[in-house]
């Protein structure tokens, strides 16, 4: 598959890494040349610097033929917008977007993009390992955690 | 009207400074404190410090009450956020954004922004201006619907110089809207004549843009 990553974070990296060592052609970008450090040294994949919400740069990391494109940059409306591009102008079958903001991340969601949201992803598995722990405790068994939470956005 | 700016920069503040003017209610979004307070001292009590792509800093605006919302951060991808959050979550009849890349209209028009404005495009067009007249100034670029509304003079050498609309092939899907003719404005019709020095007024398809300035120019 022709991969496109919008960020070489940390999240992005690794994801890079681990795509191109499956044999899929992966193009990362990002507006850092540094960044391409976290890259495996023996990756195969190419490395575009550039802004990912520039069109030309999508162009030139191959966009219009990309099979799947994620959008994984530190700020969310890049990661947005970037996502909306691909999906809209260039038809890219699979987009998935990283949103921290749980309010934004809903609204796109229903505006129809595919996200991953790690506050609320992150906050609901601590939740669950505290619900463990109290159980664990032979206090009386709580609530579970899912009761218990606030209602969710979702 | 009750219009929402999202960003208090320069073009924030005197957008804000011009509409209370003109006796519009408005409400300026801005994060940084140095500028919220700044825009409070200068035009009273009309900012809200918080990040306006914030749905509880939209809806602690009274966005849902907005006439229009403009978002003119210095960064398109906020400024596309803003606009979407308002028009989605709040339903605001009116969005506008401001853009740095003029290619960028294209997606803000079809993610449903109402009016974009590029600063960029704006300088281009008065740039044109000061071309030799080899050139089509483009006056406004319909992207998404490649169409261009430009304006041309007629060179004595070209081909058309001295005929009526009607009797020149122009390229198809193309409209002479409006004629110049030693400092009268009038609109064309199928018998008004193309002259020499003349000025006017098309509407063409991007791609015929190369045609049109050979038929008027060459």
């Amino acid at each position: 598959m022709l991969v496109l990553i919008l960020g070489c974070g940390r999240v992005g990296a690794r994801l890079a890494n681990v795509l191109d060592g499956e044999g899929h052609d992966v193009r990362v970008i990002d507006g850092n040349v540094d960044s391409f450090q976290r890259l495996a040294s023996d990756f195969k994949g190419t490395t575009i610097v550039g802004q990912g919400i520039d069109d030309d740069v999508l162009r030139k990391a191959g966009i219009e033929k990309a099979d799947v494109f994620a959008a994984v940059t530190n700020d969310d409306n890049t990661n947005i917008m970037a996502s909306q591009m691909a999906k809209v102008l260039h038809n890219v079958p699979k987009v998935i977007t990283r949103i921290y903001d749980p309010i934004r991340e809903e609204t796109y969601q229903t505006l129809g993009l595919e996200t991953v949201c790690p506050t609320a992803l992150g906050a609901h598995l601590i939740e669950e390992m505290l619900d463990r722990y109290d159980s664990g405790n032979g206090a009386a068994k709580p609530t579970p955690a899912a009761d218990r939470l606030p209602r969710d956005p979702r | 009207m009750y219009v929402v700016v999202a960003g208090g920069g320069k073009v924030g503040f005197y957008l804000a400074k011009t509409l209370i003017n003109e006796g519009h209610e408005v409400l300026v979004i801005e994060r940084d404190r140095r500028k919220s307070d700044s825009i409070n001292e200068e035009l009273g009590s009309v900012v809200l410090r918080g990040d306006a792509c914030e749905a509880s800093v939209l809806s602690e605006a009274g966005t849902n009450r907005a006439d229009v919302i403009v978002a003119v951060t210095g960064d398109d991808e906020d400024n596309l956020v803003i606009c979407q959050m308002a028009k989605k979550k709040f339903n605001v009849p009116r969005t506008i954004a401001r853009i740095n890349n003029p290619k960028n209209e294209q997606i803000f028009r079809l993610l449903g922004i109402d009016a974009t404005v590029s600063s960029t495009d704006l300088i281009m067009q008065q740039i044109e201006q000061e071309l030799p007249a080899q050139a089509l100034v483009h006056l406004r670029i319909l992207r998404d619907a490649d169409l261009e509304l430009v304006e041309a003079e007629v060179s004595p050498r070209s081909a058309v110089a001295g005929k009526k609309i009607h009797e020149i092939s122009l390229p198809a899907e193309t409209l002479v809207l409006v004629i110049i003719h030693d400092g009268q404005t009038s609109v064309a019709t199928r018998d008004t004549p193309l002259q020499a020095g003349d000025q006017l007024i098309a509407l063409t398809r991007a791609e015929k843009e190369g045609e049109l300035r050979a038929l008027l120019l060459a």
